[in-house]
């Protein structure tokens, strides 16, 4: 019987064996795809055990966490939502994040391997990193000023310090409060469903996301490749501008707004907007050159991060000659967001370098060390420094004698270009009112801030609504607010 | 060696009050039993009450832990209570059964106790779509837990008696060697009538566990390799009709071939995901007691699944550990049956082993995905007043076996 009683202690013995090995298969080797489940909830309450790290602006807090409780337990709080909605997007239980939340989000969340003093330190101590902080480059006063301005209108502003390309201001209006998509509530549902509802698309970023055709602003950009390429060499010298302008190879006859454009020596021609002149002058530098000082600005370069994308903007490349005239002073397929409008100000006002714009000034740890700063930032030559110090003489001819006055600011140097930009069929949309313009203050070695501006209103008459009178005081608005904050 | 229930509720330390009163409860129980054992059966082995201690503290502490997450539900000093019961059964056991053999005499009374058990609960509403339970004064009871060690004192009391029988006598078949059917009869007949019951019952985990306590015992008391044959080839026979015409039963298959496949058909996890889901968040040194998420299991979590919480909260680490007690637990069973004489003490105790180890095997199994899921209560574990008591009285009847068995030795036999 002895043997017996063996075989069955032996059959239970392999039994164990089995559960061991298989709990070993469970728990070791398989546990990551488990993990890993999407239907598994693990994760999420994990993401949520722990309060998110901040985003500041200067020393202030914009955004918070808030102790719900529940099974995910912490929810995204937000001070000034609507106003900063387009840097920090939204981050949401249900509807995952966006914008810098969603770049910044393995900082934000805690899991980034750099919040930890050493690889593996978690697994050991089985402490959770609290989320670490995410500071801006924002000026809170340059932000609200914008934000202010747009108030009631559909737009976008950007602003940029065009020494070092950090981003002073991005504004998109209307806006909405994101705090209201933060939680996994029914009203979070319905918020979201009215959003997306919403006519007005309060949730796109039209400061970076929307391309808009840039009309006349865009004339910088050609009157930089004019005088880089030597098509034109004497700032008051006439070129040779018939009015109207006939657009080459076709019998449609360009006009301008105003008189005394034909002929009219470059300074004249910016100063007061002449669509035959610079039509003409994109003609005449041609597509290659125009098509290479675009694309030194950053038009037709897809791939900019802020650290969240921006839409690409663009210049068409494959044009004749009537389509090149018609790109030249912002229309046909041009296209640029209000974010490469800065951009191409900053240019001017750097001396002919653009930096590359970026939002994030430092990440920290949630007690104040620092993990990660931009470093270096490429920086590229647009045009030569001659050229560069002679458009910022156009520029300031715009705002102390041009379309730009309303955006003059007593005791400083500022440079503008006004712009309106007709679409749709038969010019039938909204016009665009623009506004790009730089600004240097009295004390200040270089130029402070290179702001871009454009409204789309459709409550305004058009023609009536002209970039200096729409969007030049939002632009000084801004310009001011920034020369009025110390320099750093 | 009572230092066990207090490490096991020392883990309870950073929570709320109470914790206290459930360590001396269980404390002061081990050492009632601990005397009664010092007393009564001196030579018994002396790793069988701390293990049973140790799992039933652990139990606690499980149970206790999930309490915090359902505050409208708490289960833990209801499970206290069935433990002083069980220990109370225990010592009871130890100091009135002098002798493991007086049970032998009683083998008629203990099956028709068991079948009476096993009907009983054909007369109660069903719960959660079996019919096992009864309730009386707010208490419910499993009767089919108490059956487990009546049938087995049966079996191994009619196959000591009839073993010779069994083996050497009856018709010849081919190579298979028949009984007589005056021998087989009764035997057949009432475990037959036993998992009639249970299918009626749809608690296919229990006579799953009495078809294999019979096969072994069957086994071992007549050294017939056939019987292993016929078992193997009745019971996969039972499986594969049962898994097809019972939806019950086919749906378990099925989720155990595709645990995820609820996922799949966007209505979520089901429990085996589930459970699967909190066995691999523990890793391998799990995430600490009270740290885990097996809650999200849902139904069943301090029952059944109760060993998804240790795997998940204790890791494999703890895990490996909680499977190795009942390994010696089971392995000391085995023994005491190898070291003793008699032929009823030695099936006794086999059979007693083979419950814990099978019924551990099936459930523990069924949660981590090795087999289908059949619904069982984890031995000292788990959530349930009967199995704790009845496992309570499996130690006890263990212990007076070994006694006896190390006693032998010594020149005591106290017959």
């Amino acid at each position: 019987m002895t043997r017996y009683i063996r075989h069955p202690a032996v059959l239970c013995a392999l039994l164990l064996v089995a559960l061991l090995v298989n709990a070993a298969r469970v728990q070791v080797f398989e546990a990551r795809a488990y993990d890993d489940n999407p239907a598994n909830r693990r994760s999420a309450i994990a993401r949520y055990e722990r309060p998110r790290g901040d985003i500041l602006v200067g020393r202030e807090r914009i955004t918070g966490s808030r102790d719900t409780g529940e099974q995910l337990r912490y929810e995204r709080t937000y001070r000034d939502g609507p106003l900063y909605a387009p840097v920090t997007g939204f981050s949401s239980q249900v509807y995952g994040t966006t914008f810098l939340e969603h770049a910044a989000d393995p900082l934000l969340s805690g899991t980034d391997p750099l919040l930890t003093p050493f690889p593996l330190w978690n697994d050991l101590t089985r402490r959770l990193t609290p989320g670490g902080d995410v500071v801006t480059t924002l000026d809170a006063a340059a932000q609200r000023a914008a934000y202010g301005g747009l108030r009631g209108r559909k737009g976008a502003v950007a602003a940029v310090e065009p020494s070092t390309g950090r981003i002073l201001a991005l504004v998109s209006t209307p806006s909405y409060d994101p705090a209201e998509l933060s939680g996994n509530a029914g009203s979070t549902g319905r918020a979201w469903a009215r959003l997306n509802r919403d006519p007005d698309k309060p949730m796109l970023n039209r400061a970076i996301r929307q391309t808009y055709p840039p009309g006349s602003t865009f004339k910088v950009v050609t009157a930089a490749a004019a005088l880089d390429s030597g098509t034109v060499t004497d700032l008051d010298a006439a070129t040779r501008s018939p009015v109207p302008y006939t657009l080459p190879g076709t019998t449609t006859a360009l006009t301008n707004e105003g008189d005394g454009c034909e002929d009219a020596p470059l300074r004249a021609a910016f100063e007061w907007s002449c669509n035959t002149v610079f039509a003409k002058l994109g003609v005449d530098v041609g597509v290659s050159r125009m098509a290479a000082t675009a694309q030194a600005f950053g038009f037709n370069e897809g791939g900019l991060r802020v650290p969240f994308a921006v839409a690409r903007s663009t210049f068409d490349t494959s044009v004749d000659r009537a389509q090149l005239a018609l790109s030249s002073i912002g229309q046909y397929n041009t296209r640029a967001t209000p974010l490469q409008m800065a951009m191409v100000s900053a240019a001017v006002a750097d001396d002919g370098l653009l930096r590359r714009p970026y939002l994030v000034e430092r990440t920290t740890t949630d007690d104040g060390n620092t993990v990660g700063t931009p470093g270096v930032r490429p920086v590229r030559q647009v045009m030569s420094p001659a050229t560069a110090m002679r458009m910022r003489e156009l520029m300031e001819g715009v705002v102390s004698e041009g379309t730009g006055t309303n955006a003059a600011i007593p005791g400083a140097v500022v440079g503008g270009k006004t712009g309106t930009a007709q679409h749709g069929v038969g010019n039938s949309g909204t016009p665009y009112a623009w506004f790009v313009s730089w600004a240097q203050g009295e004390r200040d070695v270089q130029p402070r801030v290179a702001v871009a501006v454009v409204v789309e209103d459709a409550s305004a008459v058009r023609g009536d609504i002209t970039g200096g009178g729409v969007a030049a005081p939002i632009a000084k608005a801004v310009m001011e607010a920034v020369l009025r904050s110390p320099a750093n | 060696m009572y230092g066990y229930c207090a490490v096991g509720l020392a883990k309870n330390g950073n929570l709320p009050p109470g914790a206290a009163g459930y360590g001396a409860g269980l404390g002061v129980l081990a050492l009632l039993a601990h005397i009664a054992v010092r007393l009564r059966a001196p030579c018994a082995d002396p790793l069988l009450l701390p293990i049973g201690v140790l799992l039933n503290g652990l139990g606690l502490v499980l149970i206790y832990r999930l309490d915090l997450e359902t505050p409208a539900d708490p289960a833990a000093p209801t499970q206290l209570v069935w433990s002083a019961l069980g220990v109370t059964l225990f010592t009871v056991v130890v100091l009135l059964l002098r002798d493991h053999r007086t049970l032998q005499r009683y083998a008629y009374v203990c099956v028709a106790a068991a079948l009476a058990l096993l009907i009983l609960p054909i007369f109660f509403p069903a719960v959660n779509g079996a019919r096992i339970w009864i309730r009386i004064a707010g208490f419910s009871i499993q009767p089919g837990e108490f059956a487990k060690v009546l049938l087995a004192v049966f079996f191994a009391a009619y196959l000591a008696a009839n073993r010779n029988a069994l083996a050497y006598t009856g018709r010849r078949v081919w190579r298979v060697q028949l009984p007589t059917g005056r021998v087989l009869g009764p035997i057949v007949a009432v475990w037959l009538l036993n998992v009639g019951v249970l299918v009626l019952e749809r608690d296919l985990g229990t006579s799953l566990l009495f078809f294999g306590l019979f096969v072994v015992l069957l086994y071992v008391a007549t050294g017939r390799t056939g019987w292993i044959a016929v078992g193997l080839v009745l019971a996969s026979f039972g499986a594969v009709a049962v898994g097809w015409l019972e939806p019950h039963v086919h749906s378990r298959v099925e989720d155990w071939l595709h645990p995820f496949a609820s996922i799949d058909a966007g209505q979520g996890p089901n429990q085996l995901a589930q459970s699967l889901f909190a066995f691999a968040a523990g890793g391998v040194l799990g995430t600490g007691l009270g740290l885990g998420h097996s809650v999200l299991i849902g139904f069943a979590t301090k029952s059944d699944f109760i060993l998804a919480t240790a795997g998940e909260e204790l890791g494999f680490a703890g895990l490996s550990a909680i499977f190795l007690l009942y390994g010696l637990l089971v392995e000391r069973g085995f023994r005491a049956g190898l070291a003793l004489r008699d032929p009823f003490g030695r099936l006794l105790a086999v059979g007693l082993a083979s419950i814990v180890a099978l019924q551990v095997f099936v459930i523990a199994g069924g949660v981590t995905g090795l087999i289908p899921l059949t619904g069982m209560a984890m031995p000292f574990l788990a959530q349930g007043g009967s199995s704790v008591v009845t496992n309570w009285a499996i130690v006890a009847l263990l212990i007076r076996v070994s006694d006896s068995a190390r006693g032998q030795g010594e020149g005591r036999s106290t017959s």
